[in-house]
């Protein structure tokens, strides 16, 4: 069947290569190294991750014509490990949104549960692997990105701890949260993929372990780690702390999924008790005063000098990058940046960008206080099903709520797996458990104790 | 006020600078590129000093070492940890627009240093230095900023370390910021962390103020008040020490001349036009600059609190003057010449090693720096040929040529002509003549002149001065005068 896109919509699909719900914004295999442990397997990656000779456009109009000269160490990792890339996948413009509604390149379908979103910003790359295209995909995690998406399409997504993979490449929307992560049908695969692409990295300072004392880590934690080999492990005495404040005030139908979830954590030999982390009340606002500031400046350098459609030279060069953006940038984005800066501006600075520094530290030392007494952390992945196409763009706050439960992880540089949990009335459900920092291990166990 | 009593104001000058100094590194602050002038424009480049998107910076120990190396020189304090904050600011040759640079953890806090002024001795406190990364540069073809058809950039510079030294406001005068300018690259140089031939190597903005003379004490502190409520103009485009006093010394006249008019002077920005002489009111449509400074994630903070201990620097000019002074017996102005830069002193302690010190000092401090002085040039302009001037001294030392010939004939020559000593020496016959040939020319002088010989009989001094001066004469200058005088009285005595 052949590619449903609009003519002239700007996607580099070819007719033949099946994309019934608009998963791909560009489509060029490259094919891996010819072994490697994922020998054979093929991988979407989204659009947000530099590919050598193939366009990265982020979703954005401004850089829809932008080829990157270099490969993303992740991409680099995964042609060593053998695999082939397909393609790149559709996302929120610049990774903001939660639907995937926002990309330049218009929606991507969610496979799972059609006329709904895929979840985003992830969007492409959780609905390729949702709908068979691939057997698996890199999203990216700045407050939930990939476990919102992985949730909504009925995938499995880890978001990594930060740190442990590097981000070299990857475009940044808000650099001090983001991390690169696996999505894949199921708990093994995922972990599969996180081994082929996490470890440390010259060309990112962050996964650079030998200058951070906060950690005590002898050496990179994915060094003499195989995530793999933890699938499958058994739970036998995991302690399940179940976050209340994030169950509370969450749709009925996705809190039944998340209680029968649980059940079967303990089926499988895991006691489960409540913890409350008083902090994530004011997550939201932190992480977003916090990635609008550090989009402000991520996103400046698309000025329409090098990227995005020239300004022209009446005026002066303030007018022109003025131009460049306002013509290349959706509203969005500008809405992201406007706020950033505002946030970032003298007079201001101390009042929402310092405060929410402090409210990230305040939840950081909850999360610490919460590892005291539990293996891992749970909570429903998403507050809600999947909304409709269409239903939640106009309301920006509305969606800026739904990141509610996975913001928090970022903003302690926590990592996250999301695992399906069953289907509501409105579609897949998804359960999210968060351990300490560098646990994915424990992650993949529990996760896989699910399936 | 009238322009009578604000003629009758003792002003007193207040002036402060930032001071930004390339640092010497094999490779860019956050990538590896060479930091090594290129002509291909964009030819030094990569993803992380181009700003694509995605590439991340990684901090090149390197610059941090040469700045704390600045530190200790200056004698400031090292933090336990060192960060770096982005400053965001639009301007097509940044290339992520916005700068990498540090704000509240800068690698140098609270330095001093001293210099002297027209024999008098100065220190200026340093209230902080830190790293940052230099843009790209701009080039306007076909006019300048305002009338360029178009403007090119090129990223070879973007990501060459940069320190910005800022200086507390304790300039008295536009003299004393040339005389800290000079002091200020000879250390860098003795740390080998600078090179001033680089173009660009050395930018100043400077601020300058006019107070009441009234306002500065008598060990010249002025009180933070009487600095606020003054107006101060900032220059920038400077580019060397005799640029920042002449700057300076124009802008103290125009702020001086306005106050005494009666006019204010406006708080604004000043461009330095070296070409007219003039500093000018930059066309700024901008209000106060936010530059919305935030941390910068992806460089994790660096500890750098045993740095001071772990890196060695080299004896700096104070101490090495003092060394001189001690070890050679050097006077204060001969040991401040030879200290002025570290290559002068390196090659003064070879010379004083091969040979005597003291003639080392002379011909070094006096003869060498004297000639280059006197033709507007430095050691560096004949660093390949110290090697000459040690075979000029070595001449001299084992007596092959006299001391003023030495120095007008074959220095001058050399410097002026490009000749080899050697070469010279032999041109002009100027090895000192063999002891026969002297003798022969005392015997001759003695019988072509016998009234002279008569006179001296007769107990006449100045007969032998004539003499002696008929013997130099007929050997061209190059027999030693004691020896003849010597050789003349022998010869008369047995007459």
């Amino acid at each position: 069947m052949a590619a449903e896109n609009p003519p002239g919509d700007g996607r580099l699909v070819p007719d033949d290569f099946d994309d019934d719900h608009a998963a791909f914004l560009t489509v060029q295999r490259v094919a891996g190294a010819d072994d490697g442990p994922l020998d054979g397997a093929t991988v979407a990656v989204k659009d947000n991750i530099s590919t050598a000779d193939i366009r990265t456009t982020c979703g954005s109009a401004m850089l829809a014509d932008y080829v990157p000269p270099y490969d993303a160490t992740v991409v680099e990792r995964l042609k060593t490990a053998g695999a082939t890339v397909v393609g790149k996948t559709n996302m929120d413009e610049f990774g903001m949104g939660t639907t995937t509604e926002t990309s330049a390149f218009g929606p991507t379908d969610n496979p799972t549960a059609p006329g709904r979103v895929p979840g985003g910003s992830s969007g492409g790359s959780a609905a390729a692997v949702a709908a068979g295209q691939v057997d698996y995909a890199l999203g990216s995690d700045t407050g939930g990105s990939i476990r919102c998406p992985a949730a909504f399409c009925g995938v499995v997504g880890i978001k990594p701890t930060y740190g442990l993979v590097s981000r070299y490449g990857l475009v940044a929307y808000a650099n001090s949260l983001e991390q690169i992560g696996p999505i894949a049908r199921d708990v093994a695969g995922a972990a599969a993929l996180l081994d082929a692409i996490a470890g440390p990295d010259e060309h990112d300072a962050t996964t650079r372990h030998d200058t951070r004392e906060d950690l005590d880590v002898d050496g990179h934690p994915a060094d003499a780690t195989s995530y793999a080999d933890a699938a499958g492990g058994g739970i036998d005495g995991l302690s399940v702390g179940v976050v209340t404040d994030l169950v509370e005030g969450a749709d009925e139908a996705v809190v039944e999924r998340f209680e029968a979830a649980l059940d079967d954590l303990r089926a499988a030999g895991a006691t489960v008790h409540e913890v409350s982390l008083p902090s994530v009340e004011t997550a939201v606002q932190a992480y977003y005063v916090i990635a609008m500031s550090e989009a402000s400046s991520n996103l400046a350098r698309f000025d329409g000098v090098r990227y995005g459609q020239s300004g022209g030279y009446d005026g002066d060069w303030n007018e022109s990058f003025a131009t460049a953006r306002e013509a290349g940038f959706g509203e969005e984005v500008k809405r992201r940046v406007l706020l950033g800066t505002y946030a970032l501006s003298a007079g201001y600075h101390d009042k929402y960008y310092r405060q929410a520094q402090d409210a990230r530290a305040w939840l950081k030392q909850d999360f610490d206080e919460a590892f005291e007494t539990a293996d891992v952390l749970a909570s429903p992945t998403m507050p809600v099903p999947p909304f409709e196409l269409g239903e939640s763009l106009d309301d920006p706050l509305r969606m800026y709520l739904a990141d509610a439960n996975t913001v928090p992880v970022n903003l302690a540089n926590l990592p996250a797996i999301s695992v399906p949990a069953g289907e509501t009335d409105r579609g897949p459900a998804a359960l999210q458990l968060i351990g300490p920092a560098f646990g994915e291990e424990r992650l993949v166990r529990a996760g896989s104790a699910l399936e | 006020m009238t322009a009578q009593t604000a003629q009758a104001r003792d002003l007193a000058t207040v002036i402060g600078l930032e001071v930004h100094v390339q640092l010497e590194t094999d490779t860019k602050i956050f990538c590896g590129c060479s930091t090594e002038p290129a002509d291909e424009p964009n030819s030094r480049t990569c993803p992380v000093c181009l700003g694509l998107p995605g590439a991340l910076p990684v901090l090149n120990e390197a610059a941090v070492e040469a700045a704390v190396k600045v530190g200790k020189a200056i004698d400031a304090d090292i933090p336990v940890e060192t960060r770096f904050h982005r400053k965001n600011y639009y301007y097509p040759d940044l290339p992520k627009d916005f700068q990498i640079t540090q704000y509240d953890a800068p690698i140098c806090q609270d330095g001093r240093l001293e210099f002297s002024v027209e024999g008098e001795d100065r220190a200026v406190a340093i209230r902080r230095a830190h790293l940052e990364e230099d843009p790209g540069s701009l080039q306007h073809v076909g006019g300048d900023i305002d009338t360029a058809d178009y403007t090119l950039v090129d990223y070879n510079r973007a990501g060459t370390p940069l320190m910005e030294i800022v200086t507390e406001p304790d300039f008295r005068s536009p003299g004393e910021v040339r005389a800290f300018l000079a002091k200020l690259e000879e250390v860098l140089e003795y740390l080998g962390v600078f090179d001033a031939t680089r173009d660009g190597s050395l930018r100043v903005d400077a601020n300058l103020s006019m107070v009441d003379a009234d306002a500065v004490a008598d060990d010249g502190a002025i009180d933070g008040s009487t600095l606020e409520s003054a107006n101060r103009t900032e220059v920038k485009n400077i580019s060397s020490h005799k640029g920042a006093e002449q700057a300076l010394a124009y802008e103290q006249s125009r702020q001086k001349n306005a106050i005494q008019r009666g006019a204010d002077v406006a708080q604004e920005t000043r461009h330095w036009d070296e070409s007219k002489g003039v500093t000018l009111s930059m066309r700024t449509k901008e209000e106060e600059k936010d530059y919305r400074y935030f941390r910068e994630a992806d460089l994790p903070p660096l500890r750098v609190a045993d740095w001071k201990k772990r890196i060695a620097i080299p004896e700096l000019p104070a101490a090495r003057r003092e060394r001189f002074r001690e070890a050679y017996g050097l006077s204060r102005e001969a040991a401040d010449k030879l200290t002025s830069t570290k290559q002068v002193a390196d090659f003064f302690e070879e010379v004083a090693e091969a040979f005597d010190p003291g003639l080392a000092a002379t011909w070094v401090a006096d003869e060498l720096l004297g000639e280059l002085n006197y033709r507007d040039m430095h050691v560096t302009d004949v660093e390949g040929r110290l090697d000459e001037v040690t075979r000029l001294v070595e001449l001299v030392a084992t007596d092959e040529i006299t001391a003023k010939n030495a120095h007008e004939t074959v220095l001058r020559g050399m410097l002026d002509g490009g000749e080899d000593p050697d070469t010279i020496v032999e041109r002009e016959g100027l090895g000192k003549t063999g002891d026969d040939e002297v003798a022969d020319a005392v015997r001759d002088a003695i019988e072509a002149n016998p009234d002279a010989v008569a006179d001296f009989h007769a107990g006449e001094d100045g007969a032998l001065n004539f003499l002696v001066g008929q013997v130099m004469q007929s050997t061209g200058g190059s027999a030693d005068p004691g020896t003849v005088n010597e050789l003349l009285r022998e010869a008369l005595a047995g007459d």
